[in-house]
């Protein structure tokens, strides 16, 4: 068994990458997710791997293409407006069926924004961030651990899938440092008949192609991918329940809003409210068959996150509105406190909203 | 023998090859169109072809084979 | 004996441009060097976006179709992958001088060991005859209709110039497609930037001053003149730099 080091969510991100066969990273500076390129810029040449800051955030995710449409696992990191840049090249990975892994440590925002924690880019994230009808798998961390364990998940489901995947972390995830046990070394990736390893005069030409000018090809290349998009949601769905067995008000809540929640839940079971959460750790596919198994037990719901309120509608629509739900949120780089939460339970437990 | 072949239902009848031969034998067909709905171009006179290949380099859709 | 016939590396795929429209001739001269340097199986290829986005249909080799202006960043990304293939992008001047222009000096300032072919036709062809960053002054176009006004949009990028600044460039060079003397140039020229990255050099980038018979509102033959009178005069012909035959003469 590997030993526990304490390390930088951040750093430990990038290690796992390394560990599960990354060797192509490119990145570009932006806080609060530097750290990724900078840890990288050291490992990455001493393993003989690819490490380069690129020019921009948009060179970025296009260098991943290369890599990607080479066979390669490759990966780029940023926070939200260097994500907003990214957006067309993750369309072209979704069109292109390209597996990678895309990192959003986010922060406040809209524009420039802040620099602090938020999730303000989960409508981004989850409904693809780019052109088009498609989905990214996102997977939301909610440890430095899991910041570590989804790395190994996400470039694994990604390639299985053929679907980029976005591990979407906040600030707080990225740089607080806790206790992580790396995951052993990956094995190697599925193969990749389609990728663009040379013809070697032994089989016709891959193309890695998004574009169909005629209308029904393209209609039938998006109804074959979201054939796909069925078979992961049905498959795929990750989250984890806490205190949820007798719960009769549900929290949810991602990232570092529901390692918040948990001390409020903590506390209100206190004071006699049982209340438990339910944890999304994949924000796509939504973990609609636990939300609409907590329906039936349940009699209120409250959505706890770092924005305007954006998952409360996928809480809402994955549940058919059969239950209120609430919504306790910060933003702008703010963190709601355990008491803001058990003052939104309360409420929620008294039926208001 | 230098001999041109020309793969008529490439050739679009953009005309640079005419302009190219230093022989002046190419001509567009004013007869013959093929799939594309272009004049194909053709050698007037195979004879007078000395295989400098101008026409085929100016060719910007392959239709002309040069043979010695 | 056969003087002159269609290179292995161009597929069967009829060409979709215009009668007369240079790409043709251009496609051939990168397919006349990938047979001559015998690396179409490890030849991969970008594709951007213009008259050429479909160039991944015509070339027999593995292609990738790069968005607008970022083919030298996907380039970088497929060259990283693997050093020991043979990357090439296919760029026109909006791609690569106007949208594209970052990943162009950076992928020069990097000195990737990539070949980029830049289609220099100083118009957008694709989208219908706007003015390119090419664009010559006083030049009619969709977008400068009472031609190009130097005081308001400035004046046209040089290109070649501009990398043969950059110290991580290693070879660019001018050239034309307007008659056969310039082909013929223009053809050793390709096959000097394919053979730069095989021999694991660096950063090559061949400007082919070419022709767009249809936005230009000529005739193939006389747009082919144009070249001669008013492109070449502003885009004038050569090596702009060869870091690689300096260093070799040291």
């Amino acid at each position: 068994m590997a030993e526990k080091i304490l390390m930088k969510g951040n750093e430990a991100l990038a290690e796992a990458a390394i560990m599960a066969g990354c060797r192509h990273y490119f990145g570009y500076p932006i806080t609060p997710q530097t750290e990724v390129a900078a840890y990288m810029s050291r490992r990455m040449p001493k393993i003989g791997g690819t490490f380069l800051q690129a020019e921009s955030e948009i060179a970025a995710i296009n260098m991943v293409i290369g890599a990607a449409a080479a066979g390669k696992r490759a990966m780029t990191s940023s926070s939200s407006p260097g994500i907003s840049l990214k957006s067309e090249g993750i369309s072209y990975m979704a069109g292109c069926d390209l597996p990678g892994l895309i990192v959003n440590v986010q922060r406040g925002g809209p524009g420039l924004g802040g620099i602090q924690p938020s999730q303000s880019d989960y409508f981004q994230a989850t409904r693809g961030g780019g052109h088009g009808d498609y989905h990214l798998l996102v997977l939301a961390p909610s440890s430095v651990q899991e910041m570590a364990n989804l790395v190994f998940k996400g470039f694994d489901l990604s390639e299985k899938y053929r679907i980029p995947c976005m591990l979407l972390a906040d600030g707080t995830m990225g740089q607080m440092m806790e206790p992580v046990e790396l995951p052993e070394r990956a094995a190697e990736g599925a193969a990749k008949p389609w990728a663009l390893t040379g013809t070697e005069g032994r089989r016709k030409p891959n193309i890695i192609n998004s574009l169909a000018l005629e209308p029904q090809e393209l209609e039938k290349w998006n109804e074959e991918r979201f054939q796909r998009y069925d078979t992961v949601r049905e498959n795929e769905q990750m989250s984890e329940s806490y205190r949820m067995e007798d719960a009769e008000i549900c929290v949810v809540a991602f990232g570092i809003a529901a390692r918040v929640a948990q001390n409020a839940i903590d506390a209100v079971r206190g004071r006699g409210i049982k209340a438990g959460m339910i944890r999304p750790i994949t924000l796509w596919p939504f973990p609609e068959k636990a939300l609409k198994a907590a329906a039936k037990q349940c009699r209120a719901f409250v959505s706890v996150e770092l924005n305007m309120g954006q998952m409360i509608e996928d809480v809402k629509l994955s549940i058919d509105c059969s239950r209120p739900v609430s919504l306790c949120c910060r933003t702008g780089g703010m963190i709601p406190s355990p008491d803001e939460v058990v003052a939104a339970i309360e409420r929620a437990a008294e039926g208001g909203k | 023998m230098a001999k041109v072949t020309f793969e008529k239902d490439l050739c679009k009848g953009c005309g640079l090859c005419i302009a190219a031969c230093p022989k002046g034998i190419l001509e567009l067909s004013r007869e013959e169109i093929n799939q594309k709905g272009h004049h194909p171009a053709q050698i007037t006179d195979q004879e007078k072809c000395i295989a400098c290949a101008f026409c085929a380099t100016m060719c910007p859709d392959c239709v002309i084979t040069v043979e010695k | 004996m056969i003087v002159f016939e269609k290179p292995r590396a161009l597929t069967d795929a009829p060409l979709h441009y215009c009668p007369g429209c240079t790409h043709g001739i251009i496609h051939r001269l990168v397919a006349e060097a990938i047979d001559s340097l015998d690396i179409a199986g490890r030849t991969i290829g970008v594709a951007s976006v213009g008259c050429s986005v479909f160039a991944y249909n015509y070339f027999n080799c593995d292609m990738v179709q790069a968005a607008h202006g970022r083919a030298p960043a996907v380039a970088t990304g497929v060259k990283r992958a693997d050093p020991g293939k043979i990357v090439f992008t296919y760029q026109g001047d909006g791609d690569l001088a106007s949208i594209g222009t970052a990943e162009t000096v950076h992928a020069a300032a990097r000195g990737e060991n990539i070949t980029i072919i830049f289609v220099n036709n100083a118009i957008y062809g694709m989208t219908g005859g706007q003015m390119a960053p090419t664009s010559l002054p006083g030049q009619v176009t969709q977008t400068s209709p009472y031609g190009r006004d130097v005081n308001t949009v400035g004046y046209p990028v040089r290109i070649c110039e501009l990398l043969a600044t950059l110290d991580g460039t290693g070879y660019v060079e001018r050239v034309a497609v307007n008659s056969v003397k310039n082909v013929r140039s223009a053809k050793r020229a390709i096959e000097k930037a394919f053979r730069n990255q095989v021999e694991g050099k660096g950063f090559s980038l061949i400007e082919v001053v070419s022709t767009c018979p249809t936005n230009w509102g000529k005739t193939p033959q006389d747009a082919l003149k144009w070249v001669e009178t008013d492109m070449i005069p502003y885009y004038p012909l050569g090596v702009y730099k060869d870091k690689f035959a300096e260093e070799a003469a040291k």
